[in-house]
C-alpha cells in the first residue's frame, strides 16, 4: 500500500487560520484540505480555490423544471385528458397557459433546488452511510485543521506552521 | 460636499423647457371638432379597409358608459366619444409622467425608511443620495394632485370619470348607478383630501428623518438615529396604509367599476423597484463624477440584488392580479384586461418582457450585478418598462385605443425628468454626502460581499 505523509496543523481561531493560510500560500506550498467547524467567510479566495459552479449547474437544472413543467402540463391537460374547466376547455396550450405558470414556476424551484442539493453533496462526495473523512473530530468543535502534503521538506514547513501560529503540528502517515 | 454642475443643471432646464413646448403643443393640438373627428374616422375606416374596427371601439366604449343613452345617432355618438378621447390625451400624458417621477421618490422614502426601522449594515453609504432622491416627493405629489384637480376644475373631467358631476346625478342621461353608489368616497373635495393627507404624512416624515439625520452628523451621542429609527417605523405603518389608498385614488379609480384587492400591492412593487432603479443609476453617476468615494462594488451589487429582487416580486404581483381575473373570468372584472389585450396588446406584453424577463437574465449572474454598465443599461430597461406599466394603467380608461407614445407623451416625460434631475440635485448639494455620525456608517463603509 502506497503512502504519503501529511502535516495536520491545528488552530484554534479562524483569524489566525486565515493569516496563516496566506503565509502558507506565500510560500507557494500547497494545501490539501482545511477542516473547520464552521464556514468561515473568505477561507476559498485565501485558499486560491477555483469558484464555485454551482449557480451554473443550478441555471441548468432551473431550465429542466421550466421544460418539465410546460411538457408536463400539455400531455396531462391538452392531449392525455382534456378537461372543461371553469368554462375554459383546455384544447389549446397557449390559451390555458395562464393557469399552467404556477406549476411552471414550482417545478423550476423544485428541480433548481433539489437537483442543486444532491449535486453539491454528490461533488463533495457525500452520501448516506459514509464513513467520516474528518481526521480529528476536534475540527467539529472548536478548531480548525490545516492539511499539507510533505515531501521531504517537513523541517521547514513545521517552523512556518509554527510561526504562523499552530497550536499543534502532527506528521501523519496517510494510507491510500 | 455635493456640488451641482452646470451643465446638468443646464441640462435639467432645457428638459424642462423642451418639455413644456411638448406639453403646450399636446394641449394646443387635442381640441377638435366634432366636424374634424368625423372626417378624422372616415379616413381611418377607409385606410384599415371597413368599419370592423370602429365597431369594435365602439363596443368598449358603450361598455364604459354603460348607462349612457344618446339620443344622437351611433355615429355622432362615436365621434363624440373619440372626439373625448383626443381631448383626455394630454392630460393623461402629463398625468402619467407626473405619477411616474412622484412613485419614484415615493417608493425610495418607503425604501429609506425601511434601512432605517431594520438598522440595515449595508447602505448608510447611500441614505444621503435617498436623502436627495426624497426631496422631489412634496413638489412632485402636490403636482400629481394638482393635475388630478385641474383636470376637473380646468379641463372636463379628462382623467377621472367619477369626477363628473352628471354621472352621480340621477336625472341626468349619464347617471351611472354604481358611481353614485361610490360617491361618498369618489367625490371630489374628499378625493382632494384625502391627498392632502397622504401628502403631508409622507412629508412630515421626510422632514423629520432629513432633519434627524443631518443633527446625527454632529451630535455627541445617539439620540437622533433613535428618534429616526422610531419614526421610520411608524412612517411605514402609515405608508402602507396610505399607499394603497392613494393609488386606489390616483390610479384604480380611472376605472371606477372596476377594483382588484391586490392594487396598492402592485403599485407598491411598481414603485418600489423604480426608486431603487433610479437610486442605483444616481449612484453610479455621482461615483463617475469623482463623489462618492467611499461607495464600492459591494453597495451596487447589494442595489441590483434590490432591482433584480423586485423585479421577479413585481412580475408575481402584475401574474397574481391577471390571472386570478382571467380564470373566473367575471364580466365586470375581465373587462379590464380585455381592454388591455385588445388595444394595448404591444405594451401590456412588453413590459413583462421588458421588466421581469429582461432584469432577471441580465441581474442573475453575481458578477454582473457589480459592472456599472452593465446595471445601467438594464436600469434604463427597467424605468421604461415601469413607465409603460403606469402608462397601461391609466391609457385605456381615459384615451381608450387612441393611444400612442408620441409628442404629449415624451415631452411630458422630459418635463418630470428635468424637474426631478433640479430638485434632487439640489437637494443633494444641501449636505455631506456621508452620514458621517450614523452608527452603522463604518460598518457600512467596510461592507464586503
Amino acid at each position: 500500500m502506497e503512502t504519503s505523509k501529511v502535516i495536520h496543523a491545528i488552530y484554534n481561531d479562524d483569524d489566525v487560520l486565515m493569516s496563516a493560510v496566506k503565509k502558507v500560500k506565500a510560500e507557494r506550498y500547497h494545501i490539501e484540505e482545511i477542516y473547520t467547524p464552521f464556514p468561515v467567510h473568505g477561507l476559498d479566495k485565501a485558499m486560491g480555490l477555483a469558484p464555485t459552479r454551482i449557480a451554473i449547474a443550478s441555471f441548468i437544472y432551473g431550465c429542466i423544471g421550466l421544460t418539465v413543467a410546460i411538457i408536463m402540463m400539455n400531455f396531462i391537460m391538452i392531449e392525455d385528458w382534456p378537461q372543461d374547466i371553469g368554462g375554459k376547455p383546455s384544447f389549446s396550450y397557449l390559451e390555458n397557459m395562464p393557469a399552467f405558470v404556477p406549476i411552471m414556476f414550482e417545478l423550476t424551484v423544485f428541480f433548481a433546488a433539489h437537483l442543486m442539493v444532491i449535486t453539491f453533496y454528490l461533488r463533495s462526495r457525500m452520501w448516506p452511510f459514509k464513513k467520516s473523512e474528518n481526521p480529528d473530530p476536534r475540527t467539529t468543535d472548536d478548531h480548525f485543521l490545516m492539511e499539507i502534503p510533505v515531501d521531504g521538506n517537513e523541517d521547514a514547513l513545521t517552523k512556518l506552521l509554527k510561526e504562523s501560529g499552530a497550536v499543534e503540528i502532527n506528521l501523519i502517515d496517510k494510507a491510500h | 460636499m455635493y456640488t451641482f454642475s452646470n451643465k446638468l443643471r443646464t441640462f435639467s432646464f432645457a428638459l424642462i423647457i423642451l418639455g413644456l413646448l411638448g406639453v403646450g403643443y399636446g394641449f394646443m393640438t387635442s381640441h377638435k371638432s366634432l366636424e374634424e373627428v368625423k372626417t378624422m374616422l372616415t379616413e381611418e375606416a377607409s385606410t384599415h379597409g371597413g368599419s370592423h374596427e370602429a365597431a369594435a371601439t365602439h363596443g368598449i366604449s358603450k361598455d364604459s358608459h354603460s348607462n349612457t343613452t344618446h339620443e344622437v345617432s351611433e355615429e355622432d355618438a362615436h365621434a363624440e366619444h373619440v372626439q373625448h378621447q383626443i381631448a383626455n390625451r394630454p392630460w393623461s400624458a402629463l398625468y402619467v409622467a407626473a405619477f411616474f417621477f412622484m412613485m419614484i421618490s415615493l417608493g425610495i422614502l418607503a425604501f429609506y425608511a425601511i434601512q432605517i426601522a431594520s438598522q440595515a449594515g449595508w447602505s448608510p453609504v447611500l441614505f444621503r443620495v435617498m436623502e436627495g432622491m426624497t426631496s422631489y416627493l412634496l413638489p412632485g405629489a402636490l403636482i400629481v394632485l394638482g393635475i388630478a384637480a385641474a383636470s376637473h376644475y380646468i379641463g372636463h373631467n379628462n382623467i377621472f370619470m367619477w369626477m363628473d358631476p352628471e354621472v352621480t346625478n340621477p336625472e341626468s342621461e349619464h347617471y351611472d348607478k354604481l358611481i353614485d353608489g361610490k360617491s361618498s368616497f369618489l367625490n371630489v373635495p374628499w378625493f382632494i383630501i384625502r391627498g392632502l393627507i397622504f401628502i403631508a404624512g409622507w412629508s412630515l416624515y421626510r422632514h423629520f428623518s432629513r432633519k434627524f439625520s443631518i443633527a446625527q452628523d454632529t451630535a455627541e451621542d445617539s439620540s437622533n438615529f433613535k428618534k429616526a429609527f422610531r419614526i421610520a417605523a411608524g412612517f411605514l405603518v402609515f405608508f402602507i396604509y396610505t399607499e394603497s389608498m392613494m393609488s386606489w385614488d390616483w390610479i384604480m379609480s380611472v376605472d371606477p367599476h372596476w377594483f382588484s384587492t391586490l392594487f396598492g400591492w402592485y403599485v407598491f412593487a411598481s414603485m418600489f423597484v423604480s426608486g431603487i432603479t433610479v437610486l442605483s443609476l444616481i449612484t453610479i453617476y455621482l461615483k463617475s463624477r469623482n463623489y462618492l468615494e467611499f461607495v464600492n462594488e459591494n453597495h451596487l451589487h447589494d442595489v441590483a440584488k434590490f432591482m433584480f429582487a423586485f423585479s421577479i416580486f413585481w412580475t408575481y404581483l402584475w401574474f397574481s392580479q391577471f390571472m386570478l381575473i382571467w380564470y373566473s373570468n367575471i364580466p365586470e372584472e375581465v373587462t379590464y384586461f380585455v381592454t388591455r389585450f385588445s388595444d394595448y396588446k404591444l405594451p401590456f406584453l412588453g413590459m413583462v418582457v421588458m421588466n421581469f424577463v429582461f432584469p432577471i437574465l441580465m441581474l442573475m449572474n453575481a458578477d454582473y450585478k457589480r459592472i456599472p454598465w452593465f446595471v445601467v443599461m438594464t436600469g434604463l430597461v427597467i424605468l421604461v418598462g415601469h413607465y409603460i406599466d403606469i402608462f397601461v394603467m391609466i391609457m385605456p380608461a381615459t384615451v381608450g385605443d387612441r393611444w400612442f407614445i408620441g409628442i404629449p407623451e415624451i415631452s411630458s416625460i422630459l418635463l418630470f425628468a428635468g424637474l426631478f434631475i433640479l430638485v434632487v440635485f439640489t437637494a443633494l448639494t444641501k449636505a455631506p454626502l456621508l452620514v458621517k455620525g450614523y452608527p452603522f456608517r463604518k460598518e457600512s463603509e467596510h461592507f464586503h460581499y
